[in-house]
């Protein structure tokens, strides 16, 4: 066991150090006020033209599909460096480098990966994730909308939600119904939508913390031609399943959160003292702060895992699972030391209001990625080979259901 | 990086499991239990030959010379076992006491006949309930002579002798005091763990000698963390045969025509727990290896590591009982065993209070 780099990973690491020593500075995003929407993402855009440059984009990915060929360790180590600078890496970018490059490299044509690979590790094509439906989450294999072949096009009716940066993507990953008369898993198929195509539609969500990170996609008659469809026609679940497998194990390079709440803590006057001083404060902190170095520690048994060409699997899941819960828990009691600060914000108080936002933020990921329910889920049935769900729907006709 | 045990650690942890497995399976718990045995001595001895005992103690003084994390491994299967034995009192604290505190002959003295297991140590820090660690002791060590009560003292029954916790004149102080003295006498105590004997001992100017380097609380500090890191992985063990308990007995039991695991009310609960101990696992790794590689981060670690083993077996042992019914009340369905060993990890080296500080005090 050591939990230091091998002469290699620090080599790699060193060598990182200085490209971005020497790159990111320009790419830093200013402090203070959020950035219009268009502006974060063209400076996304940009951040990523240099990694492609540099020779840094797409690290795992092979470099028949213009990547680096890199191991994950060495993706984690620049993730690591790269954290040290606030660049611009939004969503914007990761889904087309996590999401949508995995899956066009994996169930793509030749023809698809020339045509998407290179620009989007460039920065040039964004992407949006056209998955959920309003009945459609944990149970994503329920989703209606539908696809009807038209000569060598296909007609698309219905409606996505909860898509990321759709206002502004060029590309959509989307999976939809082609034959509603098999079972819920096996009718569907899987496409890249051009989102300017006419009959696309997005409208923002308005979000309980009143910003709108998020979409709903309405699809009317929307023509794709099926050079567009990644995978054969009923092999869409088996292209959802690469993309959220290739979520859930996450490049992951999350800030470590607890020690900055402990430092205000110690900073936030609680009558003579400090609010550090109560015990319950301390406990509390702790083991926040010792649930979140598990977690990190997990990760890296996890990447030591994948490094070795070993699944992890349901066991990545856990990591989500604990983070999401105890990162929620943690805020509020990062609320309840702000006592009546929180409350009411005054103008100036940037810290608590971020603090505010982030607990609001904070119920999406217990949800989006995996709800803790579903997480639960597979942790029991696959890593304790504990019996699946009853299933009603199960090898009924979908639109038998 | 590579944060995984190595293939002779495997090795090792699957030698240890099978011995355990097969030397200490509940119904040789239930019979020492029945026997009023405080220890089982024939699996010690078995223990002794396979060179667990001295895995960490150097080799100088007749161990392996061994790192933490190797007996991280025996502890986890020792927690995994319940096994009752006197290692953590003998070989994580008394040994580890000598090694890290006493001179080259204090250590030459007591440490190779520890490692051989034929003579069995135990740590004697508290002094009743007000302080779980005395750290200002009313024992005191005056002219080679030891004076005071300490209680509770695990394995005070078996134990040939004791590293004290004192007040030699100049603070806090670490005393080694050989048991078998008409100065020393031992009252047995009604132990909430029945496979691990508490006693109270008390010294009326039995012949002790200060461990050369243990004056003042940072000695004292290495080596609660050290013993924090052991005890995480006992309780992961603990936590892991709770767990699998849990699981086999849901899976085997049928309810309202179904299979008990086939519940989400059952199945989350558990999957709870499998989270609790794979984080807590995950520190007890990183913080074994920083007993050697990364000592200044070995503080944080422990505490990070002793909480979420806490966390964990306290869940698995509680809910251990719980998915099993009415019949987990029973004495022969074993769940006891670690519900009683939780408590006693527990206690016996701080609860939350004590680690969260500590950790806290590595940040703040």
């Amino acid at each position: 066991m050591d939990f230091n780099d091998t002469p290699e990973e620090a080599a790699f690491r060193a060598q990182a150090r200085v490209w971005l020593a020497a790159n990111a500075p320009a790419h830093v995003l200013p402090e203070g006020d959020r950035l219009e929407d268009t502006d974060e993402m063209a400076r996304g855009r940009a951040w990523q033209r240099a990694l492609y440059d540099g020779g840094y984009a797409g690290i795992t990915l092979s470099r028949a599909l213009g990547g680096r060929g890199g191991t994950i360790i060495e993706q984690v180590v620049f993730a690591e460096e790269e954290s040290r600078y606030a660049l611009p890496k939004g969503p914007y970018i990761s889904i087309g480098l996590g999401m949508a490059l995995t899956v066009i490299g994996k169930h793509g044509t030749s023809e698809q990966i020339a045509r998407f690979c290179e620009a989007t590790l460039k920065g040039e094509i964004t992407w949006c994730q056209l998955f959920s439906e309003p009945s459609a989450g944990s149970d994503l294999a329920n989703l209606r909308t539908k696809a009807v072949p038209d000569g060598d096009h296909w007609v698309v009716n219905g409606q996505k939600v909860w898509s990321s940066w759709a206002h502004l993507a060029e590309w959509g990953i989307l999976v939809v119904r082609t034959d509603p008369t098999v079972p819920k898993h096996k009718g569907l198929s899987f496409f890249v939508v051009d989102m300017k195509a006419p009959g696309v539609e997005v409208r923002p969500i308005r979000q309980i913390s009143g910003a709108s990170d998020f979409n709903e996609t309405f699809l009317t008659d929307v023509r794709i031609p099926d050079t567009n469809r990644i995978g054969a026609v009923g092999d869409g679940w088996a292209c959802c399943m690469t993309v959220l497998m290739s979520e859930r194990i996450g490049s992951g390079s999350e800030r470590e959160s607890v020690a900055a709440m402990i430092t205000y803590a110690g900073n936030t006057p609680r009558g003579p003292g400090t609010a550090l001083d109560s015990s319950a404060v301390r406990v509390a902190m702790a083991q926040a702060l010792a649930e979140e170095r598990g977690e990190k520690y997990l990760q890296a048994r996890l990447r030591t895992m994948i490094s070795r060409g070993e699944n992890p699997g349901a066991l990545a899941s856990m990591i989500k699972l604990a983070y999401a819960s105890r990162n929620q828990k943690s805020l509020g009691l990062g609320m309840e030391l702000r006592g009546l600060d929180a409350l009411a914000t005054g103008p100036a108080d940037e810290a608590t209001a971020k603090l505010q936002y982030e607990y609001i933020w904070s119920t999406v990921m217990r949800i989006a990625g995996g709800a803790d329910e579903v997480l639960r889920n597979q942790i029991a049935e696959r890593v304790l080979g504990m019996p699946g769900e009853i299933r009603t729907d199960k090898n009924v006709p979908f639109d038998q259901l | 990086m590579n944060f995984d045990l190595s293939d002779e650690q495997k090795m090792l942890a699957e030698q240890a499991r099978g011995l355990l497995g097969e030397r200490s399976p509940a119904e040789r718990l239930r019979a020492l239990i029945a026997d009023g045995a405080e220890w089982d001595e024939p699996l010690w001895r078995e223990l002794a030959e396979m060179g667990f005992l001295g895995a960490a103690i150097a080799e100088d003084h007749g161990g392996l010379g061994m790192t933490a994390l190797d007996l991280g491994v025996i502890s986890q299967e020792l927690g995994r076992a319940n096994a009752s034995l006197p290692f953590f009192s003998s070989i994580v604290l008394a040994a580890n006491a000598l090694a890290l505190a006493g001179s080259d002959a204090q250590k030459a003295a007591w440490l190779p006949a520890v490692a051989s297991g034929e003579r069995i140590g135990t740590f004697a820090y508290a002094e009743g309930p007000a302080d779980w660690l005395a750290l200002t002791p009313a024992t005191r060590l005056v002219n080679g002579r030891i004076t005071g009560t300490k209680r509770p003292v695990a394995d005070g029954g078996i134990a040939d002798f004791a590293v004290v916790l004192v007040d030699a004149g100049q603070g806090p102080a670490l005393a080694v005091v050989d048991l078998d003295q008409p100065e020393v006498t031992r009252e047995k105590l009604d132990s909430f763990d029945q496979l691990r004997a508490q006693y109270a001992i008390s010294f009326a100017g039995a012949k002790a000698e200060l461990l050369d380097a243990s004056t003042g609380a940072q000695i004292i500090s290495s080596l609660l963390d050290a013993a924090a890191v052991q005890a995480s992985f006992e309780a992961v063990g603990g936590a892991q045969a709770c767990l699998e308990m849990a699981r086999l007995y849901a899976l085997d039991r049928q309810i309202f025509g179904r299979s008990l695991a086939s519940y989400q009310a059952i199945k989350h609960r558990l999957a709870d727990i499998a989270v609790a101990i794979e984080l807590a696992l995950s520190n007890a790794y990183f913080a074994a290896w920083a007993v050697s590689e990364a000592p200044a981060e070995l503080a944080g670690a422990a505490a990070a590591a002793r909480l979420t083993a806490i966390a964990a077996f306290e869940s698995a042992a509680r809910e251990n009982i719980q998915v099993h019914g009415g019949i987990g009340y029973t004495f022969e369905a074993n769940c006891h065993f670690y519900y009683r060993r939780e408590r006693t990890l527990l206690l016996s080296l701080g609860g939350r209070e004590v680690w969260a500080d500590r950790l806290i005090a590595t940040v703040a």
